[in-house]
């Protein structure tokens, strides 16, 4: 046990300077894109292994209060540390130190269009931004560092801003964040007037003493505010066009950590600020986790762009996070807390493990990118022969993110079934039902992720490269490599050693619901709830290995026929095999197009010119087939419709004449006064 | 400790050995109902031994993996038969997963499968590594609420722990939220394992094909390797739904006379099912393909009412 806080403002203060120096150093070697480069991400790195001993320290009781009275207005800045704050700067930790060794060779070729000085003093700037948010303690703390985080990932976004797509993304993003912001901000206001503190350390105990109706306010409010950030469903528009639009390490930040600081601001309002609360808000939280899952898959699986069909899977993750969280609420509501313990440590286990997949695929998906200059899964195809690495590390993080074993994501997704399948202990059926649809949209969720990873690895790297630009690819530098290295580590040492991470999990949530989690572990088995569920990751590991190593020794020894001989692929007796017989990515997500008609509804046109003498021989063929977004069109469009008649109404107001522009002055000023008395 | 590997070993070889047999009688039974003499039941084996005697020709456009996944399947589907009670309800290695690690390690294979059926290039590969990906993603979602179906009745998800509960209180059983949750997952086994109405086993028009389409390659022994694990899922998924909704004569210790007539009750419940499955191959027809997530659909919806009950009726 650390009780030493003067090692906890230590590391504090270290993992400040480290990132100060890399923004200003980064800024000042403004001459030398090299040296920025190094400079910005070498120190950056350096920040985040320093907030990961920072976050290890405070997981294992380490505690701080520090008071900057001068920094801010009212209150000043003020920052402390406790395990839920530990645990999310721990996870952005894990997001960025390989971000900042991937990037100090990723960011090598931006030097010749783009400003290394800027992408490195963003990327410190963005960083730290995130960190310090779960260590904010009082709102205007909050508030500011929020918004130096969306600001500085809002620059990173529109780093490639000589592209139209690229900056109407970052335009996207800017107003979404800022939409979200406000919803903060009303939120934090309310609940500051409320209970008559800036503090978050006052709330709890005020908070419970709110009328109903205050308390409804501000959980939608905090909740739209939190769950923008997070990119739930139908608050989600920015992500997919802004994670792509990054360059792929920020992508990774942003997907893999970026989103989880909304999730940290979620658990923070449920759980402590404001407290349990009735059972809406739990099955709220249920069902846009099942709905963002679920629909979150079904556009990652339809995506030909590699980095959005990455994003979109996203916000499926979101949805599997929010499922337990909302299990978690419901369970609290209905005084089962040592089940909300149980389904709250399989919702933080599985936002530790997205952090670590998501951000290796991203590399993964940048990597692909650096080498082919393109992230249209229909252009790609055979890179696992020509950059066998890099192939080899993202199926580790397909095969993570499809939730199998023995990897990571399985053994959060279980906790997550385990928690939602012990809800028959719950007696009422109106949450049954709840829960009986949150499994069903939980399995549908991971077997459709299982399809969509199959069919991103499968198309992006397996077969015959679709275009001379896959052809060409090469393997990419050792830095991109380590750092996706590190992170296939990590999903494979959190998915088959689980004590790891559930040691410090269970006292977070101690801390959360007062109650000790449902579940017994030791160093290769998890058992929840009693004994309604085990697993043995390390064994299924071992067990894999072994047999793995044994049937190939006794084919061998039972006297197998072992030649092996190349030839062509079999086609009906075709006389050239190209990558046109190949199936394409669009072909392969065709079965869901066709069975979920209803939410793609898509629109297809086939163009075919025949040949003029005879039907029987064709010129060309054009086909066409888009999905469309349905949240876009349904609440996005008619809600800019309305914003835009009404600044077409207010346009009315400007005359352009001096003289009228004093009148409003002056009525504004007397409403005011009038107001104020 | 030797009864325990014993036991183990003894699981394990009536899944890798029975599966071909069981293969071998389905045949048999559907040749005899359609009128024809049919292979003998043991035609599998040698079919298995041929393909081990023979070269193994590989697509030039084929990766490493192309080459591995047929050791993956075959060690999945061990590993399961270790889970797996197949004969008894206290086998050593159960506390490696309950049965939804059980599905995730099936899905594993299937993950493989899907992307070896892709490696090789063709189109045929490609169309039924889409579909079957597809058709597993569909029956997920009954599984797992079928799966709940059973669990809130028997107050646990451990396969031996179900067992021993519905053995122990063969009145829990009987009601419709059981039944229907039988009915759910015998669709399901029907759909994974690539058996009519979803899949016909038998066919080799290329356009009609899923799981022939996605192994066309293989050949040699990989293919038997191939052939091999999917007779072991059959088996696999059959001595599942025998024992968890029949879970009579499952030895729930681990004498030599109690293991002796599991044996016995499970050679008796697979051969009812071969029978059955044989009878239903017989009498319906390959769906349309999109006509499969109708179907899947419907079990999903059979799997949800049998949850239901069990709340309404509890």
């Amino acid at each position: 046990m650390i009780t030493d806080s003067t090692l906890m403002v230590d590391l504090f203060l270290l993992t400040l300077a480290c990132f100060g120096v890399g923004a200003l150093g980064a800024l000042s070697a403004a001459g030398s894109p090299a040296l920025a480069r190094i400079v910005g991400h070498v120190s950056a790195l350096l920040g985040a292994i320093s907030a990961l001993t920072f976050g290890v320290a405070g997981l294992v009781g380490g505690t701080m209060e520090l008071n900057i009275p001068d920094l801010l207005p009212v209150g000043g800045a003020a920052f402390g540390v406790d395990r839920l704050s530990a645990f999310f700067v721990l996870v952005i930790a894990v997001g960025a130190i390989p971000a900042a060794l991937y990037a100090i060779g990723y960011t090598r070729e931006y030097a010749e269009k783009h400003s290394l000085a800027g992408i490195g003093f963003a990327f410190n700037i963005f960083i730290v931004g995130m960190i310090l948010i779960p260590l904010a303690r009082n709102v205007l703390t909050f508030l500011a560092l929020w918004e130096l985080m969306s600001l500085a990932s809002y620059f990173l976004v529109i780093t490639e801003h000589e592209r139209e797509d690229t900056l109407s993304a970052g335009w996207v993003y800017f107003v979404m964040t800022h939409a979200g912001f406000a919803a903060l901000f009303l939120g934090f206001l309310l609940l500051a007037q409320t209970t008559g503190s800036m503090h978050f350390a006052e709330w709890s105990a005020a908070a419970a003493h709110l009328g109903p109706d205050t308390r409804n306010l501000v959980f939608v409010l905090l909740g739209i505010g939190f769950g923008s950030k997070a990119g739930v469903i139908p608050l989600h528009i920015w992500l997919p066009r802004a994670h792509p639009a990054a360059p792929s390490h920020v992508s990774a930040l942003m997907s893999g950590v970026m989103i989880k600081v909304g999730v940290y601001g979620l658990l923070r309002v449920a759980f402590d600020w404001l407290g349990a609360g009735p059972l809406w808000w739990g099955g709220m939280m249920l069902i846009v986790g099942a709905v963002s899952g679920v629909l979150g898959v079904l556009y990652a699986l339809v995506d030909p762009d590699l980095k959005r069909l990455l994003a979109y899977s996203s916000v499926e993750n979101i949805g599997i996070i929010l499922l337990g969280a909302g299990a978690a609420m419901l369970f609290q509501a209905t005084q089962l807390s040592g089940l909300a313990a149980l389904a709250l440590v399989a919702t933080l286990y599985h936002t530790l493990n997205h952090a670590a997949f998501k951000s290796l695929l991203f590399m993964g998906a940048g990597a692909v990118l650096h080498a082919t200059h393109t992230r249209n899964m229909e252009e790609l195809g055979g890179l696992i022969k020509r950059m066998p690495q890099t192939a080899a590390l993202f199926l580790v993080g397909s095969l993570a993110i499809a939730a199998l074993p023995p990897f990571n994501g399985f053994i959060s997704e279980w906790l997550t079934f385990q928690a939602l399948l012990s809800s028959f202990q719950i007696s009422a059926h109106t949450v049954n039902l709840i829960f009986a649809l949150g499994v069903a949209a939980l399995a549908l969720t991971s077997g459709l992720a299982v399809a969509c990873f199959v069919r991103a690895f499968g198309i992006t790297f397996l077969a015959l490269p679709r275009s001379d630009r896959a052809e060409h690819a090469r393997e990419v530098e050792w830095t991109m490599r380590a750092a996706m290295a590190l992170l296939a580590l990590v999903c494979i040492v959190l998915g088959v050693a689980p004590s790891l991470v559930l040691t410090p999990l269970e006292a977070i949530v101690f801390d959360l619901t007062g109650a000790h989690a449902d579940m017994r572990f030791n160093l290769t088995a998890v058992v929840a709830n009693g004994e309604f569920g085990w697993v043995a990751p390390l064994w299924i590991g071992l067990g894999l290995v072994m047999f793995l190593l044994a049937i190939p020794l006794a084919l061998r020894l039972l006297g197998a026929n072992q030649r092996q001989r190349f030839y062509e692929t079999w086609g009906c007796g075709r006389a050239l095999q190209t990558a046109r017989f190949e199936y394409t990515a669009t072909a392969f997500a065709n079965p869901f197009k066709r069975v979920f008609t209803v939410l793609y509804r898509p629109i297809k046109d086939l163009d075919i010119e025949f040949h003029p003498e005879s039907r029987y021989f064709v010129r060309t063929i054009e086909y066409y087939n888009e999905g469309r977004l349905i949240f876009e069109d349904a609440i996005y469009r008619p809600l800019l419709g309305v914003i835009e008649t009404l600044a077409r109404r207010a346009r009315v107001l400007q005359s352009g004449n001096v003289h009228s522009y004093l009148v409003y002055i002056l009525v504004a000023l007397v409403a005011l006064l009038i107001f104020a008395v | 400790m030797f009864t325990k590997i014993a036991i183990e070993i003894l699981q394990l070889l009536i899944v890798a050995l029975g599966s071909p047999l069981l293969v071998g009688v389905i045949r048999k039974a559907k040749a005899r109902l359609q009128g024809r003499r049919g292979a003998p039941i043991f035609q599998p084996y040698a079919d298995i031994r041929k393909l081990f005697s023979k070269e193994v020709v590989v697509s030039e456009n084929s990766s490493w993996l192309f080459r591995f996944t047929p050791y993956l399947l075959a060690t999945t589907m061990l590993l399961a038969a270790l889970i797996v009670p197949v004969l008894t309800t206290s086998a050593p290695l159960a506390f490696m997963g309950n049965i939804i690690a059980l599905m995730y390690l099936f899905l594993l294979g299937t993950f493989f499968l899907a992307l070896a059926g892709l490696d090789a290039g063709s189109a045929f590969g490609g169309m039924g590594s889409s579909r079957e990906v597809a058709i597993a993603a569909l029956a997920e979602p009954t599984v797992l609420i079928a799966i709940f179906g059973i669990a809130l009745r028997a107050g646990t998800t451990s396969l031996d722990g179900m067992i021993i509960r519905f053995a122990a209180e063969p009145l829990l059983m009987l009601n419709a939220g059981h039944l229907l949750a039988f009915f759910a997952f015998f669709i399901v086994t029907l759909a994974e394992n690539g058996r009519l109405p979803v899949d016909n086993p038998a066919t080799h028009l290329e356009l009609t094909m899923i799981h022939e389409a996605m192994i066309l390659e293989y050949s040699g022994r990989l293919l038997a390797l191939v052939e091999w694990a999917a007779g072991m899922k059959l088996f696999l998924f059959l001595t599942l739904i025998s024992n968890l909704f029949f879970p009579w004569g499952v030895a729930l210790s681990n004498t030599p006379s109690a293991l002796t007539i599991a044996f016995l009750a499970l050679a008796l419940k697979l051969l009812l099912f071969a029978g059955a499955i044989a009878l239903l191959e017989t009498a319906v027809a390959k769906l349309r393909l999109f006509r499969v997530p109708e179907l899947l659909a419907g079990s999903f919806t059979v799997a949800l009412l049998a949850v239901v009950t069990s709340f309404f009726l509890k």
